[in-house]
């Protein structure tokens, strides 16, 4: 049984990847396993310069899922090259950067960067609900999707994978148009906009009136959503959205992903990836499926 | 260190109206936690997120946290029994450090149980100033003067112990000197009347903040605090010093 998936030219060794804010640089989860044992990590979300994100309260708990309004917290792409990419090279496990820009200068001037400083994929965020410049602003339509994706091609020597977002009315026009441009991979679904409102107060429970919905509760929509994309591109697919369980990569596997991001498991579960990984091998063993890649793309449409 | 642990419940009772008092076997977070940290409590399969709560105080192979019954997560906590087991992630965060000397701890309300585990480990001879809401509210008290060498109590409406708020003893205290360090834990208008006179009197104080959480482990960002430079709640705090001028 082969669980390693080849990804724009690059192996990973399963298909479990941890998707970006939910897992910081890495540290934080080291300490509970060998983070080796990941396909790959997906970094917090970089951005040109520091930021400090958005006041709190930045979460709120939802029926199977939760709202966040982080808004890009990090230390700025410099000192995550210094400080944090060191570290993360001593482990085994491909590193991907996901990058968020003001402006399509700054996605550029990141992915040179962070191509120079030997990252191995750099996933472009253009589907950040939590931001005001940049973000969800360039994910939401076909143009500006495809004016970042070749302005960051024509810098980068690394593979670009574009994040899209959910919130937008026709996600295979949104992949074409990422694909067109030249992105070697898509990763999809960022958060669902969404909001919850305290009866008691009358005031949204998140500082940020709105926020990023994750969990359980995307998951369905995470699976239309990846079986659509991947359906109207040629380019491999990153999914994820509200996967817990081997079968749910599997589903998303089933539906057309290459890849599977594991984010808010982990805030329920540390080992989440770890396990989705175990019940992902257990899943094919028990399907008798040779190679993982052998089920991408192979749902039955009735 | 810090795991996912299956705990039994050993006791599960009311203290007052929505507080209860929870205890759990769990030789690994009692041998290895400290005062100040919290633990990591999921309620029930279908809420996503856990609910961080501070330790109150470990014994043999047993931990104890003091919780209100705020929402959903918590109702559910307070109506599992003895027996039961629990899905806790823990001991997480950066705790208080207990300097050598004499103390003052300052608790208030919910925010007084965490006081009780560092009361029960200091170092020196503490003094320890509870403020509650009313009478009815008062939580530990016994367990305080057994405990601590001094216990003050303060109620907003002067139904027990001195009328108004811990800032007064507090204030009474810190213009005598001879005291090291203020710990305290409790709502953030109390903190910032705690912070304010620590200033004044240039005594190092270390609060003990509360923010909504999710990961706990410092992952995922969503519990910074503005009033610390956005640093996370869950491990850079929840204790955090405030920086004093030297003498």
């Amino acid at each position: 049984m082969d669980l390693s998936v080849n990804f724009t030219n690059i192996k990973f060794k399963n298909p479990i990847v941890t998707a970006s804010g939910t897992f910081g640089f890495g540290r934080e989860y080291a300490e509970y396993y060998d983070i080796s044992k990941l396909g790959g990590i997906c970094v917090k979300g970089l951005t040109a310069a520091p930021r400090l994100g958005n006041k709190p309260p930045r979460v709120a708990e939802t029926p199977m899922g939760m709202l966040n309004s982080v808004g890009l917290q990090n230390p700025g792409v410099d000192a995550f090259i210094r400080d944090e990419l060191p570290y993360l090279r001593k482990y085994d496990t491909v590193l991907i950067a996901n990058i968020s820009g003001n402006t399509i200068e700054e996605y550029a001037e990141m992915t040179q960067k962070l191509s120079d400083a030997g990252i191995d994929i750099i996933e472009v965020n253009v589907s950040c609900p939590n931001v005001k410049a940049g973000g969800m602003a360039f994910g939401t339509s076909p143009d500006s999707v495809a004016a970042v994706t070749g302005a960051v091609k024509q810098v980068a020597a690394v593979p670009i994978m574009i994040k899209l977002s959910p919130n937008v009315t026709d996600i295979a026009q949104i992949a074409k148009a990422a694909e067109n441009a030249g992105a070697d991979a898509i990763s999809l679904i960022n958060t669902l906009l969404g909001m919850k409102i305290d009866i008691t107060t009358r005031k949204p429970v998140l500082n940020n009136n709105v926020g990023g919905l994750s969990g359980p509760a995307i998951f369905p929509v995470a699976v239309r959503m990846v079986w659509q994309a991947a359906a109207a591109v040629k380019i491999p697919v990153l999914a994820m959205g509200g996967v817990t369980t081997g079968n749910d990569a599997a589903e998303m596997m089933l539906a057309g992903a290459d890849l599977i991001g594991v984010g808010t498991a982990c805030f329920d579960d540390p080992y989440a990836p770890v396990k989705i990984i175990e019940q992902l091998a257990q899943y094919m063993r028990q399907n008798k499926i040779e190679r993982a890649c052998d089920i991408t793309g192979k749902v039955e449409i009735n | 260190m810090a795991n996912v642990y299956k705990c039994e419940i050993t006791e599960n009772t009311q203290l007052t109206g929505e507080v209860y008092s929870l205890v759990f076997s769990c030789e690994e977070i009692a041998a290895s936690s400290y005062a100040g940290q919290f633990v990591h409590i999921k309620c029930g399969k279908e809420r996503l997120l856990r609910r961080p709560i501070s330790i109150c105080s470990v014994f043999a192979d047993c931990v104890r946290v003091v919780y209100e019954v705020k929402g959903e997560g918590t109702k559910w906590l307070s109506e599992q029994a003895a027996g039961q087991k629990l899905d806790i992630l823990g001991p997480l965060g950066n705790g208080f450090s207990l300097p050598e000397g004499k103390i003052i701890i300052v608790g208030g309300g919910i925010g007084t149980p965490p006081m009780l585990y560092a009361a029960k480990t200091a170092h020196g001879s503490v003094t320890a100033i509870l403020g509650f809401r009313d009478k009815s509210k008062i939580i530990l008290q016994e367990e305080f003067e057994k405990t601590c060498d001094e216990v003050i109590i303060t109620t907003d409406d002067g139904s027990a112990g001195i009328h108004g708020f811990v800032t007064q003893p507090l204030e009474d205290l810190l213009s005598k000197g001879g005291d090291n360090a203020v710990l305290s834990c409790g709502p953030q208008i109390m903190q910032d009347g705690i912070i304010k006179l620590c200033k004044k009197y240039n005594v190092p104080v270390q609060v003990s903040l509360e923010e909504r959480m999710a990961c706990g482990v410092g992952a995922c960002l969503v519990c910074a605090c503005e009033a610390f430079d956005m640093k996370r709640v869950c491990v850079d705090g929840p204790v955090f010093e405030v920086e004093m001028k030297l003498p």
